[in-house]
């Protein structure tokens, strides 16, 4: 590791902040889905939808904040994806800095737009009724949770943005990302799903994180769900990490 | 720099194959210290493969290349600290602005006082009143000039240039030509490879011809106009004709070259 690393990947960081900054379109589309898929599930299903004694907004905010990383995501191996096309990557790499900067400075970079995007989504679900008597410690366990779980799906994003061929193919790896928590515990419980589905649905990454965070905003015991929760968005961004690194290692050997 | 003698660039029987396809078989060459060497060759001679090589993007599978007297391979990070490289597409950011992208190259550098560098730099290639707009609303040859200047902060001893002028227009040419024999004239060594003869013509010390992966010719313009045949020289002269028509009609002169954008 070179010993600019730090001061590096901070200047580079501060290019693709500008980024960002400059085109807030890209934050506010981020947003937009997740938003538009909440207000159709509380005002349009969410009156068949049996969630017991909890208001359905309450119940789905959980389920749309992973909504949201899963899309906002695309943007971070669209922005990679970009910077390898033109010809700015091979200019980095061929100036004296710390070389894994570049994608660092990337990585940081998808976690404030995606943090930024959770605060505009969550305004709006409080807009819509959703409440949380969640004091400080609860409410940092769930930042925790979804810092850590941006940063697996970051490391995924890496991957597609280095290698893809087209931006299609830069951002399409998303959108099964975005569909797994329609098979979660994230807008229905999933007592009446049918065996298998049921299953997989209550075995798959999203239903432990969703049941983590619902618990955490609604001050229930989090039980297992949170280190199960844990357990996954560490181990997804363990594997990814490990393979977008192998793959940049190529890319630029 | 370090060694004062030895050439700037001395590559030997460098090799480099992908998959099946050899793209470069033996490549020897020189390039002495201040001086403009061009590598000539057509699309998928294996300019650009040569250039990767001498600026640590790519690996040799075969071979020796050193830059300021530094292995490409062993001491690349020597290399970079010795080299810029202006790849075949501008490599600008298109969100930042001009003056933008001049500091985040200085700090990127380490450099003290960026603002400064930047500031003179732009100057310098007369893009002063266009510094504090996004560069995406730049010209193509404003882009260009641009690039070279991200090139040049930190005064690598070392500056390659990979088809610098293709897809420009002939002003934007004669702009890029200006720069580079600017840079020349303060001492630092330039490999520029280009599709173009005239380019090579106008601006190069030395030329070698990059053929099917082997330098096939190496010498001054005189030497390789010795071997070319007439017919080719012919071709070659009729060339700057017509771009002096053309700009004798639009009247320019390389002096308003601050005036064009792209919007």
């Amino acid at each position: 590791m070179s010993k600019h690393f730090f001061g590096d990947t901070a200047v580079l960081l501060g290019r693709s902040l500008r980024h960002i900054t400059r085109s807030m379109d890209t934050i506010v589309t981020t947003a937009i889905m997740p938003i538009a898929m909440m207000l159709m599930f509380v005002y349009v299903f969410g009156g068949a939808i049996n969630t017991g004694s909890v208001s359905y907004v309450n119940y789905l905010l959980p389920g749309i904040l992973l909504i949201t990383v899963a899309s906002g995501i695309a943007y971070t191996a669209f922005r990679l994806f970009m910077d390898m096309k033109g010809g700015i990557f091979e200019r980095f790499q061929s100036m004296p800095i710390a070389r894994s900067s570049v994608l660092w400075a990337h990585v940081l970079t998808s976690l404030v737009a995606n943090l930024i995007s959770l605060v505009v989504v969550v305004l709006v679900a409080l807009l819509m009724g959703f409440r949380s008597g969640a004091g400080v410690l609860a409410w940092l366990s769930v930042a925790g949770i979804l810092i850590l779980f941006t940063l697996a799906l970051t490391w995924i994003a890496v991957i597609p943005g280095l290698t893809a061929k087209s931006v299609d193919g830069a951002s399409a790896f998303s959108y099964p990302l975005i569909f797994l928590p329609f098979l979660s515990s994230a807008f229905v419980p999933t007592d009446t799903m049918p065996g298998p589905l049921r299953v997989f649905a209550e075995h798959q990454p999203v239903t432990s994180i969703v049941n983590a965070l619902r618990n955490l905003f609604s001050q229930q015991p989090v039980g297992t769900d949170i280190w199960i929760a844990l357990a996954w968005c560490v181990g997804i961004l363990i594997v990814a990490y490990v393979f977008a690194m192998n793959t940049y290692r190529r890319k630029i050997s | 720099m370090t060694t004062q003698q030895a050439p700037a660039i001395q590559v030997q029987g460098l090799e480099k194959s992908y998959k099946e396809l050899r793209v470069l078989r033996g490549v020897d060459f020189d390039v002495a210290r201040g001086s403009i060497f061009a590598l000539l060759g057509s699309n998928g001679a294996g300019k650009t493969t040569a250039v990767k090589i001498l600026s640590t993007l790519l690996k040799a599978d075969a071979g020796m290349a050193r830059v300021n007297g530094f292995d490409v391979a062993a001491q690349a990070a020597d290399v970079r600290e010795s080299i810029s490289l202006t790849g075949q597409f501008a490599a600008v950011d298109e969100i930042l602005s001009g003056r933008e992208n001049l500091v985040l190259v200085a700090r990127l550098r380490h450099l003290k006082n960026p603002g400064k560098i930047a500031d003179d730099l732009l100057e310098r290639f007369s893009l002063t009143d266009a510094g504090a707009r996004k560069v995406s609303t730049y010209s193509g040859g404003m882009r260009r000039r641009l690039d070279i200047a991200m090139s040049l902060i930190g005064n690598p001893p070392v500056v390659f240039l990979d088809e610098p002028t293709t897809g420009l227009d002939p002003q934007a040419r004669i702009e890029v030509w200006q720069a580079v024999r600017e840079l020349a004239g303060r001492g630092t060594t330039v490999l520029l490879t280009t599709q173009y003869l005239d380019e090579a013509e106008q601006l190069a010390d030395r030329i070698a011809i990059l053929h099917e992966g082997r330098i096939i010719v190496n010498g001054t313009l005189a030497e390789l106009k010795q071997l070319l045949p007439p017919a080719k020289v012919e071709y070659v002269e009729k060339q700057p004709t017509l771009e002096d028509v053309f700009l004798a009609l639009v009247g320019a002169d390389g002096k308003n070259r601050n005036a064009g954008t792209n919007a």
